[in-house]
This record gives C-alpha cells, structure tokens and sequence, in this order.
C-alpha cells in the first residue's frame, strides 16, 4: 500500500469508520465552500471608516509602525521623501510595478525629484521599499500584502526598511472581513471559488526576535523599520 | 534525535546545578508570562475564543481524513506536490531525494519542531547537504551543536555571554575584538551572515503553523521574517508538517491565529503569518519554482480514537511550558527529546513510547497551570494521568512505588485497621518530635527530608480525640 | 476542568430528599478529615468543625473515612483508587454535604470520582451524587452558606498561597481573602506568584525531590520577602512542603492552615514548631 492509503486507513482505522460519503461529505463540502465565520472580538464593531483608521494606527504605532497620513495619492511621493529625511535614510526607494503603472494611477515622483526611484523587486541591496497593501486590518493594526506580477514579495522582507501605502478604502476591522475583500477580488471568473496568489502576508510591525535573552530587537531578518502611510482617497 | 528521556533524572540533577542554566531560565518568566496575562487580559472574548478554537480542531480531528484529501487536491491544483510519509525516515528521505534533484549544496530553513523529531538536519549533513537554521535562537544553537530548549524559544537556555564565545567561533572573518554585548550586536551580526546564506541556499525548508484544506495553502507564523526569506530565496520551497495541522478555512486559521500569538509571545499577532500556495506564478517576479509539502505521521493517526486524540489539537504556542514550575526548573534539554515541557510530556510517550518516555508524564505536581493556559484547552494532566495508568497497568512503574500503594491501599480500605496504625504512627512520631516541632531526617523519607524538614505531627490523630471529645459530650 | 463554582450549587440549603419545607433545617454536612489533618494537624478538623457549627450546620464525621485515594489515583492505580473512592461514597452519600478543609481533596472528590467510575454506571451516578455535593471548607462558607465574616482575630501580617487543586479546579482563590479580610487586627500582604505551585505535588516531592526542592525553595524565598510573619494556605500537603522547607532555611515564618485562623484557634504551635514555644507565637 501507498503511504498515503495507509495513513489516510489508519485514520479511518482509528476513528472507525470508513471514508467518508453522502452528506456527511456533503456537508463538510459545504463548509469548505462557503466558509463561515467564528467569533470575532467586538473590538472592531460598530467602527466607520474613519473610526477604523483610528484604531489601525493606534494599533499599527502600539506593534512599533510609524504611521503618517496624507491627504491624496499625489501627495505620497513627497510624504516618503519627508519620511526618509527625517529618519536620516538614503534618499533612494525601490517601488513595485504596482505602484508604477496602475489603473488607480501610478506615483508621480517629480513631486519628490530628489528621491531615486528604482521599480521592480527587491535584490536585498535597497535601503527602502514602497509598496501597495491589499488590506489593512484594524483590529490588530496589521497589513495583508498579496503576491503578484506587480507585488513582488521580495519588497516586503529584503530591504532594511518598508513603506506600505494604505487607501482608506482598505482598512477593515477584523481579519475576516479582509478575507471577505479577497475572496471577492479573486473570484474566478466561472464562479468556482476563487485564486490564491503564491503568497498572502500579514504583517504586524517591522521584524523582530526575543531569542537573545528575551529581549525584544527589531530587525532580525527582516525590514528594521515599517512605516504605513495612510492615504485618504 | 535519540532520546535520553529515561535518564531524565540524571539530567534533570545537571540542569538544576547549572547556574549558567539557572540564570537564563529567569527570563521565562518576564519574557512570556507577564506579556501573555497582558494581552490576554485586552481581549475580553480570549475565553470564548479558546472554545471556538478547540471546537474547529476537534472538528478537524473528526474528519481528518476528508480534510487531508481536500489539501492535497488544492495543493496539487495550485502546482504543489503533497508527499505522504508515515515514518520520520520516508520524510527525511522524501526531503533528500527533493534536495538531490535540485543538486543542492545547502538548504536554508525556518524553526521546524517536525523538522528536529525526524532528525532532518543530521541527516542531510550525513549526505552531503548543509543545513543552515535561519532563526536566530536556531542559528544559534546549531552553532552550539544543540538540540531546541523550547519549541518557540530554541535558545532560551543560553546566555548572551555564550551566544558572544560562540559568534567568535564560528565567525572568525569578523574583527575578533568587535563588540558583542547588548542583544543588538549579536542580531545585526547574524543579520549579516544569514543574508548571505539565503540567496546561496538552492531549497528552503520551513514548517507549518497550520496547513488550509480549502485553498492548499501552509501558513508560517514568525517573529523574524526568516521563514519567509527562506522560502522565497530558496529555489524550491519544501514544507515539512504533521498532519494535525489542518484547519479547514481561512476563517477557522484566522480564529486560532488571535489565540496563538496571544498564547506563546504575549503578542496580538506575530510579525509575519504567511499563507504560501504553490510555486511562483508564471507572471511573478520572485518565489520558488517548486513547492512540496512533505505531510507527516508518524504515530498521530493512531492517537486518534485513544484518551490521547486532544493532543493532537495542539498548536506549539508553548504555553504550557512558559507557565511550567517543572520546566522553569529544569529547562527543555532535561525531558531528553524534542517537545519539552507539558505537552512533550504527553507527545513524547505517544510518539516515542511510555517506556522509553515514562519519566515525563510522572515528572508534574498536576498542578494544572498548563491546562489553564492551553489555548486549545487540552486537558494535559489528565493525559499524563492516563500515562500513569498505562505504566501502572503494564507493571512499569517502579516496585518500590508500587508495593507502598499496595500497603497503603491494605490500611486504606480497612478503616479500623487504618486508624489503630494512624494512630500507633501518629503517637510514636508525635512524641519524637515534640521537642523540635520537625524532624530534620527521618527512615523511610528521605525523600522529603533530603531537601526540607519533616513538621512534626501534633501526637493524637483527628478521629481518635474527636471520639473522645464526642463521648465526653463537649464540643471542639 | 474547573467548573464554575456556582454552577452547581444547590437552590436550598439541603438538596437531598428531606423535603423542601424543611429547608431551613440545619444542613447535614459530612466533615471529609483528610488523611494528613487526621494524622499531623487534628487542630485544622477541629477548626474546620466549628467554622462549620458556627455557620449553624450540623456536622457528621462518618468513621468509615481514611483518604481520598489520591496516592493512588495519582500514580496510575485506579483499582486502589475505586476501592477507597467507593468507601468514600459509601460514607458520605446520605449526608447533604461533603466538605474537606483541602482543595485537593474535595477536587478529588468533585472532578474526578464520577470519571473513575465511568465503566460502572450504577457506581457513577452515586459518585455525581456525592461529588456535586463536595466542597472545600472555605468556599462551602462562602460560596455555599453565604458567610461574610468570621469572629476572630489574630495580630500580624499573613501572606496566602493558592494551593493549585483548589485554585484551579474548584476556583478557590476570593473566599479565603473574603473571609481572612474579617479577622481582627490582620494584614493580607499578597505573595507574588502565589499561583505557582509549591512543589508539593503528593508523591512527586518524594519521587523528584531535587525538582520539587528548587520549586519550594523559590517559594520560601518569595515568602520571606513579603516580611509576613504568618504563611496560610488551605491545603495542608503544601503547608507541611512549605513549613518543612522554612524550617530547613531557618526564616522565622509561622505556617498555618486558614481555618485555624479563621476560627480563631491559633494557640496551638504553628506547623513545624515545638510545643515548648508555646500558645502565643505573635510577635
């Protein structure tokens, strides 16, 4: 025998029965297919837009972000460039594709002509990323990033420092209702569930590690810095 | 990894002498404890979130099957290959075979308990393939050639000072004389190693957090962002799991998710929780070309069905041993196999054997700390119990032990016998120790006395003054 | 695990047969001794009983009792087990209510005789029986009678340790404090990880006396360093693990059972002291 039809036997030995048919599969079907919520915490409740942006940056700032808010799309270029400056970082960001050429506009950096602008992935060598977020959870200030032809994941890990962009329009309350937004944004086109990208990431702060003696560090591995700017829109 | 669980005791009397030990375990309780009640106590639904999140497992458990086959299917679906593996030896050789065809020089990895009980690293070294651990308490117990202390604190049992002696070791193209002092030195510094390390690495190989039957996708929690560089770096990403680690939905991962991170760092959620499905797409700029999840079993099947099924709900948050008076003493390396702690105390027999691992369930006071913390309210003390009965049962447990109760359960049974040997017991040790109140050694206790005195009885037991005090009529 | 202490309790004050018109007859209320109180501290019986004829209950102590069957339990022996749970049962069942000056007693009691049993339905049910019926001494006041105070004084300062059985399977942590909170004259210091076990832990400290000494000695250390001159807990395997390691450290800590204290009977020499110091060991 397979050593998958042996465990899947030893499974069924042990719980003493067969595989499963008729409605008991059926059922469980039915719950893959339209997957319900549990509990989710009433902290987010009740919250509009505004209220939830409130709570992502308490939330977003209380997990080490820094968080700023701007106006318009406009006004981003010159937001990181201000960021970077304040923060004594090169005046150089790698962009994703994304943020590029996109049908909600892409940046016009010659707001920022003194920021170097490269777009593509990262190849670890950059000091700053900017990239686009899927959603933006408030319940616990988190980001969700999907990968992407346009979204390389690189941009969320390689470079010392992140700068996520945040439509306003993005920020949900809890994790489920981002989930929501992405079953909805990737529904195949013949109504058959919906495409997972290789990678969805949430990310909660810039990195960090306890592991020498429990003491927390930022930047472990990952970017040292995360800055959210919020734009409204 | 072989087992020294039969000499916990000898390791266990190591442990307690080791005042190096000694010292980094007082970071236990600082490092997880107080931040664990903090953030618990921020989120008023955590209670109602525990039951929530043991009645999806147990769901899971119940169908575990159905649920596998659905993985599988949408593993496949997304261009990933699911490995089934019954023994620890098919899935190290299932992890080899992945690693040859891509003629890998080194694999980089992220922590992976599975990875440490099917003695992974070992193995591909013994064949040509060097392992690098990525995460920083892993990289550095490597370094020390020593297995994990913790399941999500692997080097909680060194210190800074030794993490300094080791970095020289082994990082002998640096400045011998830089500084490694504060924590920032020493995380910079492998910063630096491991970066080069991720984009030579031909295979990455993480773990799973949880594995989604309904898109195919295995989750990573971490702290770093190691896992994931390891992951997109690698040139193929292999994923090593047990097969406990479904959960059907997105949903259902997103309600355990607010109890884990909770549960194990004191965190809302940790840093980085990534769902990877399948290799990089065609239009992707990066990510691995191939994805392979290697599914383990090794013994788990056969838990189910059996009082030790609940186990099988566990998450690896740590918990239990973050809240272990046991473990606070002795640390991780003392219950001599992978999973320390409470809950290695009821894996480690499932998995390895109670008669190899008979110590560990034996080795708790009950006094139910773990379970009180469990997110997924696993009853481990009544599973240790259950273990007790086992070894009791097979005639495992150690004569002395036995024939005491067996003497104990004579008196116990035959009340008035029982009261005139109280009673003759009472009296003798009640006039021996009148004098001092306490006995500081006495025959047959050593066990106490070797370590704390033995108060002395008051001379007269409870039941003979109260018939006395009744027939006299008074009352107290 | 610990279910929630007024989940159970009785609507009357006698949930047995007698008929409710009798409802306010004094309950009848089985002492369960414990095999330690009856052999090392009778003191803490005779305390337990007259917090009990106090609070107007009608106090039995049925002669057929011994232990509860930990030792057993404990170590795998369920045979020896059943075998001292049945004579338990068998003693008490006819009474309205169990009580044991111990948390992990009457937790043996509660949570785990009906589990004991589950193979033999008929032995079961009189198990249910009795464990809904069984409590630890001071949350029988508090929780069951409804007592506020006691009348009773001690000077100096105490602090409390949670012994584990009562805090976390009978959730047994305010009705002591509640009640210590009424003694005249006393101060409640509160000891840091009064939640942490002592290292008792019935055979285990003799099994693993090594582990069990470093879990005591830390919490001797913390007990010194909360300056109380009094340490009390309600269950007296981890008091004489306390006092035992106290003594062997030389602090003057005095070490009592809460019930010697809330019925004001501490003339006695405290645990681990020579009758010689005699009946006032305050300050």
């Amino acid at each position: 025998m397979s050593a998958r039809d042996d465990i899947l036997g030893s499974i069924r030995k042990s719980l003493g029965r067969s595989a499963l048919a008729g409605d008991d599969a059926a059922q469980l079907h039915q719950r893959l297919g339209r997957p319900q919520r549990n509990l989710i915490p009433d902290r987010t409740a009740g919250r509009d837009t505004a209220g939830l942006t409130a709570l992502f940056m308490d939330k977003a700032r209380e997990f080490a972000c820094t968080v700023d808010e701007v106006d318009s799309f406009e006004a981003v270029p010159e937001a990181v460039r201000a960021y970077l400056s304040r923060e004594n970082l090169p005046a150089r960001v790698v962009q994703a594709p994304a943020l590029a050429d996109s049908p909600d506009g892409a940046l016009d950096w010659s707001a920022a002509p003194t920021v170097e602008v490269k777009t593509g992935t990262s190849d670890g060598s950059e000091d700053t990323s900017v990239t686009p977020v899927f959603a933006a959870i408030a319940e616990t200030g988190t980001l969700m990033l999907t990968s992407d032809a346009a979204t390389p994941t690189g941009l969320n890990f390689l470079p010392e420092n992140h700068i996520a962009l945040v439509r306003r329009s993005q920020m949900v309350g809890p994790l489920e209702d981002a989930w929501a937004r992405f079953r909805a944004a990737r529904a195949k086109a013949d109504g058959d569930g919906f495409g997972m990208p290789r990678t969805v990431n949430l990310i909660t702060g810039p990195s960090r590690t306890g592991d020498i003696e429990q003491k927390i560090q930022m930047g472990a591995h990952g970017p040292r810095r995360l800055h959210v700017i919020i734009v409204a829109d | 990894m072989q087992s020294t669980s039969r000499q916990f005791k000898d390791n266990a009397h190591r442990a307690l002498n080791d005042a190096t030990l000694q010292r980094a375990l007082g970071n236990v309780k600082t490092g997880f404890q107080e931040k664990r009640a903090q953030v618990v106590s921020e989120l008023p639904e955590f209670e109602a979130l525990r039951d929530a999140g043991r009645d999806i497992k147990n769901h899971v458990l119940a169908n575990l099957d159905f649920y596998l086959e659905r993985f599988e299917e949408n593993v496949t679906a997304n261009g990933g290959h699911v490995h089934w593996c019954r023994t620890p030896a098919e899935a190290r050789e299932t992890i080899l075979e992945i690693c040859r065809r891509r003629e890998a020089k080194t694999v980089t990895k992220g922590k992976s308990m599975v990875a440490e009980e099917i003695g992974l690293n070992d193995y591909l070294e013994e064949h040509g393939v060097e392992p690098i651990e990525t995460d920083l308490g892993e990289y550095i117990i490597q370094l020390r050639h020593e297995p994990p202390s913790h399941i999500i604190a692997p080097a909680i049992h060194v210190t800074r000072e030794q993490i300094a002696e080791d970095f020289r070791r082994h990082h002998t193209d640096l400045d011998p004389n830089r500084r490694l002092e504060e924590p920032r030195d020493f995380t910079d510094e492998a910063r630096a190693k491991l970066r080069e390390r991720y984009f030579a690495a031909d295979v990455g190989i993480t773990g799973a957090n949880f594995l989604i039957a309904e898109t195919g996708s295995t989750v990573i929690v971490t702290n770093e962002g190691n896992g994931d560089m390891t992951q997109l770096l690698g040139k193929a990403h292999v994923v090593v799991a047990s097969l406990e680690k479904i959960v059907p939905t997105l949903e259902d991962a997103s309600t355990i998710l607010r109890l884990l991170a909770r549960s194990a760092t004191g965190q809302e959620m940790s840093v980085y929780t990534s769902f990877s499905t399948g290799p990089k797409r065609d239009a992707d700029m990066d990510g691995p070309e191939e994805f392979h999840v290697v599914l383990l079993d090794n013994g788990r099947s056969a838990m189910l069905g059996t009082e030790f099924q609940d186990m099988l709900r566990c998450i690896r948050c740590a918990a239990c041993m973050n809240h272990c008076p046991v473990y606070a003493a002795v640390g991780g390396h003392a219950y001599g196999w992978v999973y320390p702690g409470p809950m290695g105390s009821v894996l480690t027999p499932s998995l390895i054997g109670v008669e190899e691992a008979g110590h560990l369930p034996n080795a708790s006071t009950f006094c139910g700390r773990c379970e009180s913390v469990c997110p997924m309210r696993i009853p481990l003390p009544k599973m240790m119990r259950h273990y007790r009965q086992r070894e009791f049962e097979k005639g495992l447990s150690p004569q002395k032990a036995r024939a005491g109760l067996s003497v104990w359960s004579y008196f116990a049974t035959r009340p008035s016998l029982y009261r005139l040997a109280t009673r003759v017991a009472t009296g003798l040790l009640g006039r021996m120790g009148r004098g001092k109140g306490r006995f500081s050694s006495l025959p047959l206790a050593g066990g106490w006395t070797s370590v704390r005195d033995m108060p002395a009885p008051e001379g007269r037991t409870f039941h003979d003054l109260y018939k006395e005090r009744a027939a006299a009529g008074t009352r107290s | 695990m610990a279910q929630s202490s007024s989940a159970n309790l009785p609507t009357s004050a006698n949930p047995t047969s007698s008929s409710d018109a009798r409802a306010t007859k004094a309950p009848r209320v089985g002492l369960f001794v414990t095999c330690l109180v009856d052999m090392f501290r009778p003191s803490v019986g005779f305390a337990a009983l007259k917090l009990l004829e106090d609070a107007g209950c009608t106090v039995v102590v049925p002669a057929e009792q011994t232990c509860c069957g930990q030792p057993a339990f404990n170590s795998g022996d369920n045979k020896d087990a059943r075998a001292v749970a049945a004579q338990v049962i068998e003693a008490f069942e006819g009474l309205d209510y169990v009580v044991a000056p111990s948390g992990s007693c009457a937790g043996m009691i509660r949570e785990h005789y009906p589990e004991l049993f589950a193979d033999d339905p008929a032995m079961a049910q009189r198990a249910q029986h009795v464990a809904k019926r069984t409590y630890e001494l001071t949350s029988f006041l508090v929780d069951v009678l409804g007592v506020t105070s006691v009348d009773a004084a001690m000077s100096g300062t105490i602090t409390y340790h949670d012994s584990c059985s009562g805090l976390r399977e009978l959730e047994v942590k305010t009705q002591p404090r509640r009640l210590l909170a009424g003694v005249k004259e006393l101060t409640l210091t509160e000891l840091p990880g009064a939640e942490v076990c002592c290292g008792f832990g019935g055979t285990f400290c003799v099994k693993y006396p090594e582990i069990s000494d470093k879990m005591v000695t830390n919490k001797a250390e913390e007990i010194v360093a909360t300056g109380a001159d009094t340490l009390l807990a309600g269950d007296l395997g981890c008091l004489l693990n306390m006092a035992g390691k106290l003594k062997r450290l030389g602090a003057e800590t005095k070490v009592r059972h809460v019930a010697e204290v809330l019925a004001g009977m501490t003339d006695t020499p405290a645990i681990g002291d020579p009758k010689a110091v005699g009946p006032k060991e305050e300050r």
